[in-house]
């Protein structure tokens, strides 16, 4: 989940870089990293407790991809970093929905106890994510307005 | 590709290291996405894999997988795809384009491909514009959809693309949308699987001219019913649709064509011979 994840945010800052968006493209190349190293985190302790490392797909709810994973269609070549952290919040939001409705389930104590960690883990990205969203300024109205737009003159 | 024969290949394994030029936001990266899960989740590779395509921005996709590539002549993907598929049957064989690359400029070939019924897969990422000459009208384009270069509309009743591919003998009829990349690598995956001419309608946004399409992903539902092999079904099924139905439309029995070609295969040199002066 957190691969998959870490994928689509370098998808999106090879696509804002290939746009002229370098502070966005930083962006997302920073949550890129966050979500790599979490991943590695996991996989460390998945070998540390002689487990083996998932290949299989991300977990994901029927149909969809990994929870953390960002919609293709979010981004804009003007967006500002609110948008680009709106993206990462609301893709912590689901996770953290997830994970904390699962340890709620009838499962070994074993399954909701690591539920439990992952849903505190997500609460705490969420509360980060918060965090830097309030600290930065709101983006002006016409935000997206250009004024060379790729379109045909009137 | 470097992975070694008989490995099991990544979906990031059918991206190529070329980065999309496509605006951010297109749906045709979902596209992409799906297509490159797809070939995946078949255990398909890409030296065994050909994707071929016409002029336009979804056009582009060759270049941005691993597999083989042809990026051709605007609105000839399909007479190229016919004849690779025809001369190297051992090849997945995949057209992919948009909607003014499929319906206007190769829409002869779109009619004849689908009466052909040869074995192979048409992507068309349909936006209902020409996005990269800068926003015209297209063949599916609404009739009042109004413009700088169509003003009020071009009062065109749009192409209806599933229904014509129906008509003219595709064997596999489907309609996919590319924010639902898990539900469109299925449906991918079984266009391909499907014996001949497989036709997936792609609904892909374009952000740029058609923001409004940005809406589509709250219109789209899976298509309430299972998919048939009777054309007359399928095809009032989809005249009575609204365009935002999702799936398998229509999957029948035709025997894709393959013509002998074995007696007729020249080498490159024997070829040349034949265009000497």
């Amino acid at each position: 989940m957190e691969v998959e994840a870490a994928e689509r945010y370098e998808e999106f800052a090879a696509q804002m870089e290939q746009h002229g968006n370098l502070d966005i493209a930083a962006l997302f190349a920073k949550l890129a990293a966050i979500e790599r190293k979490h991943a590695d985190a996991l996989a460390a302790d998945l070998e540390r407790g002689g487990h083996a490392i998932g290949t299989g797909p991300a977990l994901a709810a029927p149909g969809r991809e990994g929870l953390e994973t960002g919609s293709v269609d979010a981004l804009h070549y003007l967006m500002t970093p609110m948008h680009a952290l709106a993206i990462a919040l609301a893709n912590e939001q689901r996770a953290f929905a997830f994970f904390a409705e699962l340890a709620e389930r009838p499962m070994p104590a074993e399954v909701r106890r690591l539920a439990g960690d992952f849903a505190a883990e997500e609460k705490a990205h969420i509360a980060l994510v918060r965090d830097w969203l309030e600290r930065l300024p709101r983006p002006a109205e016409d935000w997206d307005y250009d004024p060379d737009e790729p379109r045909m003159p009137e | 590709m470097n992975a070694p024969a008989g490995a099991a290949l990544a979906a990031k394994d059918f991206k190529s290291d070329t980065k999309p030029v496509w605006c951010p936001g297109c749906g045709d990266y979902g596209v992409l996405t799906s297509l490159a899960r797809a070939l995946s989740d078949l255990g398909l590779r890409p030296e065994s894999t050909a994707i071929v395509s016409g002029i336009g921005c979804s056009s582009r996709m060759p270049a941005y997988t691993t597999c083989y590539g042809f990026h051709g002549v605007h609105g000839r993907a399909l007479p190229v795809a016919t004849g690779l598929k025809i001369s190297r049957p051992d090849l997945t064989v995949i057209a992919a384009g948009g909607d003014g690359d499929g319906y206007s400029i190769g829409g002869n070939h779109f009619l004849h491909a689908c009466r052909r019924n040869v074995d192979f897969t048409y992507i068309v990422m349909d936006n209902h514009v020409y996005g990269m000459t800068k926003g015209q009208a297209s063949p599916t384009t609404e009739p009042d959809w109004d413009n700088a270069l169509t003003p009020g509309g071009s009062g065109l009743r749009p192409f209806q693309p599933l229904v014509i591919a129906l008509a003219s003998g595709a064997n596999f009829v489907a309609r996919a949308f590319s924010g639902d990349i898990v539900g469109t690598a299925a449906i991918i995956a079984e266009a391909i699987k499907a014996p001949g001419f497989s036709f997936v309608e792609l609904l892909s946004p374009c952000v740029t001219f058609r923001p409004e399409q940005r809406a589509w992903k709250e219109l789209i539902r899976p298509s309430p019913v299972q998919p048939t092999d009777d054309p007359v079904r399928a095809a009032r099924r989809i005249m009575t649709d609204d365009g935002f139905n999702i799936g398998v439309l229509y999957a029948g029995r035709r025997k894709p064509y393959q013509p002998e070609i074995g007696h007729a295969r020249k080498s490159p040199v024997e070829l040349a011979r034949g265009f000497a002066l």
